[in-house]
C-alpha cells in the first residue's frame, strides 16, 4: 500500500526522485507526523548518547570492588547503591546499557540482513524455491520464543558472541516472512514489469526498486525486533546462558540481583528498569512507525 | 472443512520432519564425544567404546536419525547422561508442571487482556483507554523475569503474603502466573482493542444500532463476537511463547518444571534431556497452532466472502 | 396543505467537530414529508444527504453531532429525545436501510437471528413466533424458500438477497417511516429495478412514508413524490417530482438532469457538471454552487441566497430568481418561464 502511495505521489512533482530517496523522504514525512514515533525516536537517541558517552563521564570503575560498602542503598556517592561486591550500580548499569543494546542491535542487523535477503529471494523468484524456503522458515518458527536460542546456546555454549548468533538466527524467519509478503505486493506493480521488459537485471530491480519500496516495514520490524532481542538476550544472561559475570550486561546484573534479593532489593530493581527503558523505546518507536505507515489509519 | 484439516495435517509432516532433524543435530553438532561425557573424564577407553556401541554412536548418521525418530515417536528419549535415568521418567512430571503453568497463564492473559481491550475500545481515547494502553505498553516491554523478581520482592519478602518459590499450592501459583501471563495479557489487550475498533466502525454495527438495540447489546452481541476472531490467532502464538517463556519464570520462582530442567541440563551438558525437552515444546507448539488454525478457519468461514 | 405531516425537519444543523475546526456537513436543512409519500434527497456525495438521514435516527459516528434545529416526527422532536425513547423508535417506528447490503448484515449471525432480534426488542416476540414472523417477512420481500433462507448466514446470500433481508428487517415492526440510504447503489442494474419496485409496492401496501437518499435522478423519477436537492450541506431546491423534471430551477438541478440520459426530451450530449463538490471544511462564502455555476455573478460569490418559494410552489435557493440578480438577462427570462 505504502509503495503504491509512494508511487502515485511520484507522478506529481516535477523533479522525480529515485525510489530510494523518495522512500526515505516519505518515511521522514510520516515519522514526523506521528507523535509516539517521535517520542520513541528521541528516547532511542537519548539511550544511544548515554550508552556511548556515559561510560566516559562516570567517575567510578564498574569493576571496582570495595567490600566496605557492599549492599548499600542509593546515596550521593552511589546514586543507585552498591552490589554484593560493593561495586557502584549506577556505573555498572551505564556500562551495561551499551552492552545489552549492542547485543540487541547487532543481532537484529545480522539476522535482519539474512532474513531480508531470504525474504527477497523467496518473494521475488517464487515457485519451488519459495516453497522450500518457506518450509524451512516454518521449521524455525516451530520453536517458540526463546526456545530456539536456548537450543542453539546448548550447542554453542554460553557467551556474548553466541547469544548474538542465537538471536540472529531467531531473527531470520520473522524478517523473511515480512519481506516476502511486502516483496510479493510490490513485485507485481506495473513499473517493475516495465523494468523487466527494458531488460534490467533481477539484482538491479531488487536493489533499486523493490528494496527501497519495502524499507518501511523492514524498519518497523527491526525496531520491534530489537525490543524482543534485548528481552531475549538479557533473559539468557539472567539464566546464566548468555553474557557471563562479571560483565555488567543488564541481564547478568539482574541475575546477581536475584541472588541477593533478601539482602538488597535495589540490585535487582534498577537493571530491570534499564532493560525496560530500552525495550520501551524501541517498542514505542516501532509501534508509532507502524501506525504512521498504516494506510488504514493514514488515509 | 475436513479437507482443510487433512491438508493442514499433511503440511505438518515436513515441519515435524525438519524439527526432528534440527533437534537431532543438536547432539551431533555439539562438541565432544557423548560417550566421553557419559563415562566421565578419566574412564578407560574400553568403557568409552562399550558406551559408544550401546548407544549405536558408530552407526551411520542416517540410521541414528531414524532410530531417534522411531524412539521419540514412542516417547523414548534414551537415558540421561547425568543421572542415567530414562529421560521420559525425568521429563513427564516436569512437563506437566510447565504445561499447567502455561495453561493458567494463558487463561489469566486471555481474561485480563480481553477485559482491558474491550474497555479500551469501547471508551476510545478516554482516560481509561489511555491508561490501559500505557500499562499494556509497559507490560509488553517489561522483562518478565524482572517482573517476577519485583513481585517476589514485594509480596513475598516485604509483605510476606505469598510464598516466594515453589509450585503446587494456590498461593504458590499466583505470582508465577502473573509473571508469565502479563506480557500475553498486554498483547491480547492491544489486539482486542484494535480488532474491536475495526469492528465497531463496520456497517453492520450501524445496522444493529438502527434496529434500536441497546449499546451494550450492540457491543457485546454484535461487535465482540466478530472482534474475537482475529484474537484467537494471537492466543495460540501466546501459548507457545508462554511455554518457552516459562524457562525464565520457573528459574525465578525455583519451580521444578521443564524450563528449569532445560537450563540446568544445558549447563550440565546433558543433551538427551535438552533434546527431548526442546522437541516436546516444539511439537506441542506446532499442534497448538494447528488447533488455532482450524478454529480460526471454522470461525472465519462465515465471513470469508467479505 | 391538508395532508398530515409525518416528518418535519426545521433548520437542521449537523457538524463534525475536529480538534481545531468544525465541518458543517448539514447546514440549516428544512423539509416536510407528508404521510404515505416519498421524498427524495438528491445530491452528489459530500452534499450532506446521508448525514441528514443519519441525523434523523441519531446514528452519527463520533465527532458528528446535531448542533441545532428540530426533527419533528409525529409531533415529537427526535433531537431532544432521551436515548431510551429514540431506541424505541429505531427499527420500530422509523427503520433504515443502507447502501451496502454486503456489509450491513452481521456475518456471524443467521438471517433469522438478526430479524428475530428486532422483533424481540420491539414486540417481545419469542423464538418461535419470531421465526414465524420472520418467514412471513422474507416472503413479503420476495425471498424464495424463506423457511430455508432464514437459517442461512449472510455470506450465503447474494447482494440483492441481502438487501431484501435488510428491507425485511426494516419492515419487521411496520414502521411509519422508512429511510433508504442509497439502497440500490451497490447492486446490479437489474436488481436495482427489482428492489425499487419492491420498496414502491411495500410502501403502497403498508402506507409507509419513505425518505429516499440517492444521487440517481432515475431512482428519484421512479420512486419519489417530492424532491429536495442538496448541495454543500444546504437544500438548494425543493419541488414535487413532476415539476422538478419539467421545470428544474436551480442551475445545479439543471446540471444534474443534464448529466443523465433522458427519454422525455432530446438531449444532444450528456454534459457532466464541471468541477467537484467543495470540501465541507472550506465552503465558499456565497452560494455554495457558485464556483461551478455557469451563470455565477459577483453577487453569487459574495452572498448566500435564501431558499424562497416561487409562484409555482417550488422552492429554490438561487439569486437568479430574485430582483437583485444582475447577470445575463436571457438567463433571467428563462428563469421566469420556469417558475410559472
Amino acid at each position: 500500500m505504502s509503495a503504491e502511495q509512494a508511487n502515485s505521489t511520484a507522478l506529481k512533482p516535477k523533479k522525480v526522485d529515485g525510489p530510494l530517496k523518495r522512500s526515505i523522504k516519505d518515511f521522514y514525512k510520516k515519522l514526523a507526523k506521528n507523535k509516539s514515533a517521535l517520542v520513541g525516536g528521541y528516547l532511542i537517541i537519548f539511550l544511544f548518547i548515554v550508552a556511548i558517552v556515559g561510560p566516559f563521564l562516570t567517575t567510578q570503575d564498574p569493576d571496582f570492588i570495595d567490600y566496605g560498602v557492599k549492599f548499600e542503598g542509593p546515596s550521593a556517592e552511589h546514586w543507585l547503591g552498591t552490589d554484593h561486591h560493593g561495586r557502584d550500580m549506577f556505573t555498572r548499569i551505564i556500562h551495561g546499557l551499551g552492552i545489552t543494546m549492542s547485543i540487541g542491535i547487532i543481532a537484529t542487523i545480522i539476522g535482519g540482513i539474512a532474513g531480508v535477503i531470504t525474504g527477497l529471494i523467496s518473494g521475488y523468484y517464487g515457485g519451488k524455491l519459495d516453497a522450500v524456503i518457506m518450509r524451512l522458515i516454518d521449521i524455525l518458527l516451530a520453536f517458540p520464543g526463546i526456545l530456539l536460542a536456548l537450543a542453539l546456546i546448548s550447542i554453542l555454549g554460553a557467551s556474548l558472541q553466541n547469544v548474538m548468533i542465537a538471536i540472529s538466527i531467531f531473527a531470520i524467519p520473522t524478517f523473511a516472512r515480512i519481506v516476502r509478503g511486502s516483496t510479493l505486493s510490490v513485485k507485481n506493480l506495473e513499473y517493475i514489469d516495465a523494468m523487466k521488459a527494458l531488460g534490467a537485471s533481477d539484482f538491479r530491480i531488487i536493489c533499486k526498486h523493490i528494496l527501497p519500496n519495502i524499507l518501511s516495514p523492514i524498519i518497523v520490524q527491526a525496531s520491534l525486533f530489537i525490543a524482543s532481542a534485548v528481552l531475549s538476550a538479557s533473559g539468557l544472561s539472567f539464566l546464566g546462558l548468555g553474557v557471563q559475570p562479571p560483565s555488567p550486561e543488564l541481564g547478568a546484573l539482574l541475575s546477581d540481583g536475584r541472588d541477593f534479593m533478601w539482602d538488597a532489593g535495589h540490585i535487582a530493581l534498577y537493571p530491570g528498569l534499564a532493560i525496560m527503558l530500552i525495550v520501551l523505546a524501541f517498542n514505542i518507536f516501532g509501534d508509532g512507525l507502524r501506525d504512521a505507515l498504516d494506510p488504514k489509519i493514514n488515509k | 472443512m475436513f479437507q482443510f484439516i487433512v491438508r493442514r495435517l499433511i503440511q505438518l509432516i515436513p515441519v515435524l520432519l525438519g524439527v526432528t532433524i534440527l533437534v537431532f543435530s543438536l547432539m551431533h553438532l555439539s562438541p565432544g564425544n557423548p560417550a566421553h561425557i557419559i563415562a566421565g573424564e578419566n574412564a578407560p577407553a574400553s568403557t568409552v567404546e562399550q558406551i559408544e556401541n550401546r548407544l549405536g554412536l558408530n552407526d551411520p548418521i542416517i540410521t541414528q536419525y531414524f532410530r531417534f525418530v522411531k524412539d521419540a515417536a514412542l516417547l523414548d528419549f534414551g537415558n540421561s547422561w547425568r543421572t542415567s535415568l530414562p529421560v521420559s521418567s525425568e521429563l513427564w512430571p516436569k512437563f506437566w508442571v510447565t504445561f499447567e503453568l502455561s495453561i493458567y497463564s494463558t487463561i489469566f492473559s486471555i481474561f485480563l487482556g480481553l477485559f482491558a481491550g474491550i474497555i479500551s475500545a469501547v471508551r476510545q481515547y478516554s482516560f481509561a483507554d489511555i491508561s490501559i494502553m500505557l500499562v499494556a505498553l509497559f507490560g509488553l516491554s517489561m522483562p518478565n523475569f524482572w517482573l517476577g523478581l519485583m513481585l517476589m520482592q514485594w509480596f513475598s519478602i516485604q509483605l510476606g503474603w505469598l510464598p516466594p518459590t515453589g509450585w503446587g499450592t494456590p498461593q504458590q501459583i499466583i505470582l508465577p502466573v502473573i509473571t508469565l501471563g502479563t506480557m500475553g495479557a498486554a498483547v491480547i489487550a492491544r489486539m482486542t482493542r484494535s480488532s474491536m475498533l475495526d469492528v465497531i466502525s463496520q456497517d453492520y454495527i450501524r445496522t444493529a444500532r438502527a434496529k434500536g438495540l441497546k449499546e451494550k447489546v450492540v457491543i457485546y452481541r454484535h461487535a465482540l463476537k466478530n472482534a474475537l476472531i482475529p484474537v484467537v490467532t494471537v492466543v495460540g502464538l501466546q501459548f507457545g511463547s508462554l511455554l518457552a517463556g516459562s524457562v525464565l519464570t520457573e528459574s525465578v520462582f525455583a519451580i521444578n518444571g521443564m524450563g528449569k530442567l532445560i537450563v540446568d541440563r544445558i549447563l550440565a551438558r546433558d543433551f538427551p534431556v535438552v533434546q527431548a525437552s526442546v522437541l516436546i515444546i516444539a511439537v506441542v507448539f506446532v499442534f497448538v497452532n494447528l488447533i488455532v488454525d482450524i478454529s480460526y478457519k471454522f470461525l472465519n468461514k462465515r465471513i470469508k466472502l467479505d | 396543505m391538508s395532508e398530515e405531516i409525518i416528518l418535519d425537519i426545521k433548520d437542521l444543523k449537523t457538524s463534525f467537530e475536529l480538534d481545531d475546526f468544525e465541518v458543517k456537513a448539514v447546514d440549516g436543512v428544512s423539509f416536510k414529508l407528508p404521510k404515505g409519500k416519498t421524498i427524495g434527497i438528491v445530491g452528489e456525495s459530500g452534499s450532506g444527504k446521508s448525514i441528514t438521514a443519519l441525523s434523523i435516527l441519531r446514528l452519527l459516528e463520533k465527532p458528528g453531532r446535531i448542533k441545532g434545529g428540530e426533527i419533528n416526527f409525529k409531533g415529537e422532536d427526535l433531537t431532544k429525545m432521551s436515548d431510551k425513547r429514540i431506541r424505541d423508535i429505531r427499527g420500530n417506528e422509523i427503520s433504515m436501510i443502507f447502501q451496502e447490503p454486503m456489509t450491513s448484515l452481521n456475518p456471524v449471525y443467521t438471517v433469522g437471528q438478526q430479524i428475530r432480534e428486532t422483533l424481540k426488542v420491539h414486540q417481545g416476540l419469542g423464538k418461535e413466533s419470531g421465526t414465524k414472523k420472520g418467514v412471513e417477512l422474507l416472503k413479503l420481500v420476495g425471498i424464495p424458500s424463506p423457511e430455508q433462507r432464514i437459517n442461512q448466514y449472510p455470506h450465503e446470500l447474494s447482494g440483492g438477497m441481502r438487501q431484501r433481508v435488510m428491507i425485511a428487517m426494516a419492515l419487521a415492526c411496520n414502521p411509519d417511516l422508512l429511510i433508504a440510504d442509497e439502497p440500490t447503489t451497490a447492486l446490479d442494474v437489474t436488481i436495482q429495478a427489482q428492489i425499487l419496485e419492491l420498496i414502491n409496492d411495500l410502501q403502497k401496501d403498508l402506507g409507509m412514508s419513505v425518505l429516499m437518499i440517492t444521487h440517481d435522478m432515475g431512482v428519484v423519477a421512479e420512486t419519489c413524490d417530492y424532491v429536495a436537492v442538496m448541495y454543500g450541506g444546504k437544500v438548494v431546491e425543493y419541488q414535487d417530482v413532476k415539476s422538478l423534471f419539467k421545470n428544474p430551477k436551480h442551475p445545479y438541478t439543471v446540471g444534474l438532469l443534464n448529466s443523465i440520459p433522458r427519454h422525455d426530451i432530446d438531449v444532444e450530449e450528456l454534459e457532466p457538471i464541471k468541477g467537484n463538490v467543495p470540501n465541507a471544511s472550506e465552503m465558499p462564502k456565497g452560494c455554495r454552487f457558485a464556483p461551478r455555476c455557469p451563470f455565477a455573478t459577483d453577487l453569487c460569490v459574495e452572498e448566500l441566497p435564501t431558499l424562497d418559494e416561487q409562484s409555482d410552489g417550488g422552492e429554490v435557493r438561487c439569486w437568479i430568481y430574485t430582483d437583485r440578480w444582475n447577470g445575463d438577462p436571457e438567463v433571467k427570462v428563462n428563469a421566469k418561464e420556469r417558475t410559472t
